[in-house]
């Protein structure tokens, strides 16, 4: 559900026809004091970010002069919400009050249909106050049910003359969530009231605010709205969220879904006092010989305040369940992640190198539902792939349980003779709290600084003249042939008969319009050519905007 | 006996010409599912492994009366998102009465509409993002298992009924009840979204007159009410059947999607802590560690 700030969700009100106060958004106290003046009167200055209870933190004030708006621009621009600053401050004119009433438009699960909270008092905490409210059923074809509406109006105080104005704004407000497909619509006031600087006479129903969030899913058909990444977070989004944002727009292969939950600046321990006091190391020899109760105790004490874990789910599910059951151990995972629904083998790797773009991790955990119906060898490669590149030196451990688990393992592993860090891969039968476990031990018996993200390693021959290259979808792949005669027999017997010898050349034995799609099958042949020692075959593949 | 799907029941796939249509097909008639046609514009006339395409799914309903013997029962819908509406409502309005809408991403004011028009011709779905529903030892409609023998592996025949909102953890739930010596009457993955076909409660209400199961498992997590609505039929007497339950998303914080469409703790609304204090007081076991979950499933049905 993509958020809309007031003023965007205003702009769409006005275009179905209703009221809204005049007025504009302003990113400086200069443009702030323009917009007052333009209007010419009492005004009000708005925060516009993602929080409720503006007026509470100082968000809202209500100014008579454009000075006056400039000022408190100034101010609120200097203000955040949560960790972000405010950015920008709408500018309305003042409307007299007369009464206030309040519409929302929400999904109901239960009716499988959209239905509408109208009520005759404004204010939050509008569901707890029960009374006055009414619950109106809406036909997801036709709209709000007109008896119902009729109904309520005439049990209602309303005057006459304003009752067909409110009925209006109501069906209007169907309307805009149908056409621009909102998952809710919220006018908390909507006003009875007079514009003051019009010095009208007559009442009108305007909507004083506006709180409107669309469906993710449907995004893709309203590009008018400019929403940039259809992701509910609780905060914008960050640079990485954008980034992995784009790579799930681009490949559909799969379900990449990225959220950054925790970051080193927000965290409350500075590493290195965590290093200091996790300095022990714990032998194996002890580990085979304590109870299980004293284990629980012991972890628990040397886990509950550990620094950031990178976290890499499988499955909506199985990623909750798993994030559950790492931070149930006392961890706090930095990212929540989930690649699932058959991804590519590059999709796996890009959320692995975004995963570890992120500073301060001190291991790497990966784990899904456990049983997972997707052939499980593809992610292998793709995380073999990343950690490879980074030259892992943090723990992984990855529960990869599933369709062709023992394959996937055994290609996960195959790492840990190329880089410094233990990674070790799990199957279905070995359930998440042993795996939790076996984590928190390699990260207290093995970190000694935390990660730092780095630029990945490329083979020497990437980009020389004397390399064999081709085009893929999001990438290139480069192939090292100095010693193509030896090399030949290990790169053919790895490229899934998409790759030729050419006269002592490599060639492609497909057209380029067929290799281009086959990402994943190259990604496991450079794995496999590395694991046995030919490491002559490179895929680049790019990931816009992490450098 | 089982719910929603079984060996006798006749089955058709939108999209069965696509990559996924494909790989699904291979499955659904490895398991043996009574596969009789599938559709996809403009392909009639093709076969896919052995499958009679075509273009329409009235002609497909045609085709199932004249050489299956009746009616199609069933439609798994395997089209790009976008085109899902599309595809069900042509299986509604020709008569198919449960659609099992597998994709991913399908926008809910779409899937509003194919609520409205199953409500009009007294027709059913499951999903959208269902991984889909399998009757051990009988049939499976979607992609559970992913594979034909993996699913023969996995999952045993049995008096447990299982409803998840995660594929994966539907998989995964039968697979640790298995190895605990529990078989499953019908795995029923309900979907990842917000509006659903076959909800929590409807799937519950169906194992409760199926005399083949004797104990629910549910596998919850945050958002929505589902679990609510559940518990509401525990304490109204509808569901009488032991319930154990697992909610995901302890950790998670409101605001903030977790993958799942209808994951999200929106308002206070939707949160872990409510929906277990609400079926723990209806009654239904709510373990704390998903490991736990077949150890409480034995315990409800008496250590047998």
């Amino acid at each position: 559900m993509a958020r809309l700030h007031e003023h965007e969700g205003k702009a769409l009100l006005a275009e179905a026809g209703f009221t809204i106060p005049r007025g504009s958004v302003a990113a400086s106290p200069a443009e702030a004091r323009e917009v007052a003046e333009a209007l010419g009167g009492p005004c009000v200055v708005k925060i516009q970010a993602w929080t409720t209870g503006r007026k509470a933190i100082g968000g809202v004030a209500i100014v008579d002069s454009p000075e006056a708006a400039a000022a408190e621009a100034e101010r609120m621009l200097g203000m955040s919400v949560g960790a972000f600053p405010v950015e920008k401050v709408l500018i309305e004119e003042l409307v007299e009050i007369d009464r206030e009433l309040f519409i929302s438009l929400y999904i109901d699960d239960a009716a499988r249909a959209p239905r509408i909270l109208l009520s005759l008092s404004g204010g939050s905490g509008i569901e707890e106050r029960g009374a006055g409210v009414h619950r109106l059923t809406c036909d997801v074809r036709s709209g709000v049910d007109e008896a119902e509406l009729d109904a309520a109006l005439a049990e209602s105080d309303l005057e006459q003359a304003i009752r067909p104005k409110v009925a209006e704004a109501v069906r209007a407000v169907f309307d805009v969530a149908k056409k621009h497909e909102a998952r809710s619509v919220e006018i908390n006031p909507l006003a009875i009231g007079r514009r003051s600087a019009l010095r009208a006479d007559e009442f009108e129903v305007v909507a004083a605010d506006c709180r409107m969030t669309i469906d993710d899913y449907a995004v893709f058909r309203h590009p008018d709205l400019g929403i940039e990444i259809a992701r509910e977070l609780d905060h914008p989004p960050t640079k990485l969220e954008r980034i992995a944002y784009e790579i799930e727009q681009a490949d559909h292969r799969g379900t990449f879904y990225f959220a950054q939950l925790n970051w080193v600046d927000r965290h409350s321990e500075p590493i290195s006092d965590w290093v200091d006091r996790h300095s022990e190391p714990i032998s194996d020899s002890q580990e085979e010989t304590t109870t299980a109760a004293a284990l629980a105790t012991d972890a628990s004490a040397r886990r509950a305040d550990l620094p950031l874990v990178g976290f890499h789910g499988a499955g909506g599910g199985g990623s909750m369940m798993s994030m559950d059951a790492i931070t149930s151990e006392g961890f706090t995972i930095a990212n929540f992640t989930d690649t699932s629904g058959n991804p590519s083998a590059a999709k796996v790797y890009r959320a692995a190198r975004i995963i570890l773009s992120q500073p301060g991790l001190v291991g790497y955990f990966g784990s899904g539902s456990g049983v997972a119906s997707q052939e499980q060898f593809w992610s292998a490669y793709g995380l073999a792939k990343a950690f490879w590149e980074l030259n892992l030196d943090i723990p992984a451990v990855i529960r990869l349980g599933g369709n062709s688990e023992d394959r996937a393992v055994e290609i996960l592993e195959s790492v840990n003779d190329l880089v410094p860090a233990t990674i070790e891969g799990y199957k279905k039968d070995d359930p998440p709290r042993m795996i939790a476990d076996r984590f928190a031990r390699l990260v207290a018996g093995s970190v000694r600084e935390p990660w730092k993200p780095r630029r990945p390693r490329v083979p020497d021959y990437v980009g020389a003249d004397f390399a064999f290259r081709f085009e893929i979808t999001g990438g290139r792949v480069w192939i090292d042939t100095r010693d193509w005669d030896s090399t030949k027999a290990t790169v053919l017997a790895h490229a899934a008969e998409l790759l030729k010898d050419d006269n002592g050349r490599p060639a492609l034995a497909v057209s380029q319009d067929e290799i281009a799609g086959k990402d994943s099958e190259l990604i496991a042949c450079e794995v496999e050519c590395r694991r046995a020692g030919a490491p002559v075959v490179f895929v680049e593949l790019d990931i816009r905007g992490l450098d | 006996m089982a719910i929603l799907i079984d060996e006798t029941k006749r089955v058709i796939i939108q999209g069965i010409t696509g990559r996924e249509g494909q790989a699904r097909t291979k499955l659904m008639l490895g398991y043996g599912t009574n596969v009789v046609a599938g559709c996809t514009p403009g392909k009639g006339g093709e076969e896919v492994q052995g499958v009679p395409v075509f273009d329409k799914v009235e002609q497909a309903m045609a085709h199932s009366r004249e050489h299956a013997a009746g009616d199609i029962d069933i439609s798994v819908v395997l089209v790009p998102a976008r085109f899902v509406k599309g595809a069900a409502i042509e299986a509604i309005e020709a008569g198919v009465k449960l659609v099992v809408l597998v994709p991913d991403r399908v926008p809910v004011w779409d899937a509003m509409e194919i609520a409205a028009a199953a409500k009009d011709h007294d027709a059913r779905f499951v999903g959208p993002n269902t991984l889909g529903v399998i009757s051990p030892g009988k049939a499976v409609v979607g992609m559970i298992g992913g594979r034909a023998e993996s699913a023969k592996a996995w999952f045993k025949p049995g008096n447990v009924g299982v409803i998840s909102r995660s594929g994966g953890m539907s998989s995964s739930t039968a697979y640790y009840l298995g190895r605990a010596g529990i078989g499953c009457s019908t795995i029923c993955h309900v979907g990842g979204d917000s509006v659903l076909g076959v909800r929590i409660p409807d799937a519950a209400l169906m194992f409760e007159n199926d005399p083949q199961t004797d104990a629910i498992v549910i596998f919850g997590e945050i958002g929505g009410s589902m679990e609510e609505d559940l518990a509401r039929l525990m304490i109204e007497g509808k569901v009488t059947k032991p319930v154990v339950a697992y909610i995901g998303g302890k950790a998670a914080k409101e605001g903030t999607r977790f993958s799942h469409a209808g994951a999200i703790i929106e308002g206070g609304k939707g949160t872990h802590a409510g929906k277990v204090e609400a079926l723990e007081a209806a009654g239904a076991t709510v373990v704390e560690s998903f490991g736990d979950l077949p150890g409480a499933v034995g315990s409800v049905l008496g250590g047998d």
